[in-house]
């Protein structure tokens, strides 16, 4: 086993597949713009084509990049698990992070679909301790599923007496 | 106690004292300048319009106290109600400014320690007679007034405390704010230029940055002096004691008295922090780690059990309100990796500003060539003493019911934290961290900050420790058995 690893086994199930395309759809939401702006203006603008344009394709190509390898990678990164006690969650990459929270002490499950979600039948599940900071967050389970989960984590939840502090 | 009742009518005469000081304050500095007589009757509406409304406020509020609930109402065209379940009632401080001592009268502050920031979680009592508020606490509490005590205080002043007030931060805070007043109050006459033509001369024929160096050490001896007198008037009659009801309670204050209470049930540890003034003079202060404190206040007095003091004076009071000698725990330190990365982040820091100078006066003008000389010389050693100092504040252990984790060098926390108060792990690694392998251990609780971390610990050996440290949580997932506990 290679050292300096944190030997923490992988949470056992992957996201949802359309997590990938969900990441593709934001990246090139993001750097579509911020390549289409300099081309357009490039375009409408002769004198400084030269300054515009470059910069446009270079964007675009990164951009390219980005959405053709990162979500690849990220999709193998994020793990999510829920066991009979606890949720955990693997997700980052360059800063990696793992998150517990044991069932006894989660507070509550919020869904949310935001609306590039939706188009891909996605959800994130926020679970929240009574932590400021310890809220772990299952993002790209598919809708369904997140649904089901978050249900099944409520009535257990509801079953454990205390205020969870 | 159940029946309605109302605060207490000296509230009116404390209002009017208190509009006639705003009226008087404001208006002197509109009055000089205008030097006219109107602002008499204007004043003399103020103060009236404002006992009309605290008459109005006193009049149709009531209040009263039953087996299950606190209950405040009211009543005068709008109608607020607000009650707290007494089962729910998490703390219950007093507080009394110098003028509601002088009327004889407290502000009673209840709290559930639930949805603080919204207010609504949260009763005041403005203001009852002393002697109410007091009993009222401790009926609240559920405590008989008969056993006052139970072994005596956990701390009490001492005046010679007093000597680490100037080594805080406020001392050179208050000493620019008095020069700023100065010049405020000699702007209001038009005189600011004045004033500080007369300061300078003041020295005679000294050269300018002699009369400067002579005022900025004026500005620190009054701010010395501000920080001390604020220390007294904020830790006077201070006391720390464990009350039979299962509370801290910690009464202070020279000409606003406090009292605040903290159920021991809440508490999930404590903090020992020293700044690095206080830790330079052997000094050191006590936090209480608790939930629901109230955090909206921007105040950290009040989390505060003991001031600045000496350090084995400050593990002591820790040790006995955490009931095990956590402060005496030997820490495991972390990789010396862990040392490198702290010289190299401060080497970044220092370097940036000294880049940045340095490239800028190529370009432009050779005095900020010299600036940047200068601040190499000066930043970089001290970087470098900061993060070999931050490195060996860095530890983790764990005795009884407590883990302790240390980190910091401007303001180095001591966190000693109850194992059954954290909620959950989340444990971080970059790809610098795994390069030298280390991670950060961050505890999730529902108390303090809500997190305390342990950073940059051998990845193995601080995974071993986060899961012995809290049993079951971090386990089930831990690839490798965990090794023995290291307690």
């Amino acid at each position: 086993m290679e050292t300096g690893k944190v030997r923490l086994r992988p949470p056992r199930h992957a996201l949802d597949r359309r997590a990938i395309a969900w990441w593709r759809t934001q990246g090139a939401l993001v750097f579509a713009p911020a390549a289409l702006v300099p081309a357009v203006l490039g375009l409408l603008i002769p004198p400084a084509a030269w300054w515009l344009l470059v910069p446009a394709a270079v964007i675009a190509l990164i951009g390219a990049a980005w959405c053709a390898v990162l979500p690849r990678w990220w999709f193998g990164l994020h793990r999510w698990e829920v066991t009979d006690t606890a949720v955990y969650v693997r997700s980052g990459f360059l800063w990696q992070e793992w998150r517990v929270a044991p069932l006894s002490r989660v507070q509550t499950f919020d869904t949310l679909r935001g609306p590039l979600q939706q188009r891909f039948g996605l959800a994130t599940v926020t679970v929240t301790t009574a932590s400021a900071r310890g809220a772990v967050k299952l993002r790209g389970l598919d809708a369904r599923l997140a649904a089901e989960v978050a249900e099944r984590l409520t009535e257990r939840t509801d079953a454990t007496p205390g205020d969870a502090t | 106690m159940t029946g309605w009742r109302r605060l207490d009518r000296r509230t009116l005469g404390v209002t009017a004292v208190l509009m006639a000081g705003i009226a008087v304050s404001a208006g002197t500095p509109i009055a000089i300048g205008t030097r006219s007589l109107w602002l008499v009757p204007a004043a003399a509406l103020l103060v009236g319009a404002g006992v009309l409304a605290e008459y109005a406020r006193w009049r149709y509020t009531r209040f009263r106290c039953t087996a299950e609930r606190l209950e405040i109402e009211f009543e005068f065209v709008a109608h607020t109600r607000k009650s707290l379940s007494r089962e729910r009632i998490r703390s219950v401080d007093l507080t009394a400014n110098p003028l509601h001592r002088a009327f004889g009268v407290a502000v009673l502050t209840v709290g559930t320690g639930q949805h603080e920031t919204s207010g609504s979680g949260r009763i005041t009592l403005a203001p009852l007679a002393r002697a109410d508020a007091e009993a009222l606490r401790t009926e609240l509490l559920h405590r008989a007034e008969a056993h006052e005590t139970a072994g005596g205080p956990l701390a009490t002043l001492d005046p010679r405390w007093i000597r680490y007030a100037p080594v805080s931060f406020v001392a050179p805070t208050l000493g620019l704010a008095a020069f700023g007043a100065l010049f405020k109050v000699a702007d209001w006459f038009g005189a600011g230029a004045g004033l500080l033509k007369w300061l300078l001369d003041l020295f005679g024929d000294l050269p300018l940055p002699a009369s400067t160096l002579l005022l900025l050490a004026l500005a620190i001896v009054i701010g010395v002096a501000g920080a001390a007198g604020l220390f007294v008037e904020m830790w006077w009659h201070y006391r720390l004691e464990r009350e039979p009801g299962g509370t801290l309670r910690v009464r202070r204050g020279l000409l606003t008295t406090r009292s605040i209470t903290v159920e021991e049930r809440r508490l999930r540890g404590v903090e020992l922090v020293e700044p690095l003034g206080a830790r330079l003079s052997g000094a050191a202060r006590v936090d209480a780690i608790a939930t629901g404190m109230k955090s909206d206040d921007g105040k950290t007095e009040a989390k505060t059990l003991l001031p600045v003091v000496p350090r084995a004076i400050a593990r002591e009071v820790a040790a006995r309100v955490a009931g095990e000698p956590v402060a005496e725990v030997p820490l495991v330190p972390h990789p010396p990796a862990a040392r490198g990365r702290r010289l190299r982040w401060a080497v970044l820091a220092a370097l940036v500003p000294v880049l940045v100078l340095l490239v800028l006066g190529a370009l432009l003008t050779d005095v900020l060539l010299v600036l940047g000389g200068l601040l190499a010389v000066v930043a970089l050693p001290v970087a470098l003493l900061l993060a070999l100092d931050a490195y060996r504040g860095l530890g983790h252990g764990s005795r009884g019911r407590y883990l302790v984790m240390r980190a910091g060098t401007v303001r180095r926390s001591t966190a000693v934290l109850a194992r059954d108060g954290v909620l959950g792990w989340t444990v971080k690694q970059s790809v610098f961290q795994r390069r030298r392998g280390l991670a950060t251990f961050t505890a999730t609780t529902a108390a303090g900050s809500g997190a305390y971390s342990i950073r940059d610990a051998d990845a193995a050996e601080g995974l071993a420790f986060a899961v012995a440290a809290v049993p079951g949580v971090l386990e089930p997932f831990a690839s490798v058995p965990a090794e023995a506990s290291r307690t």
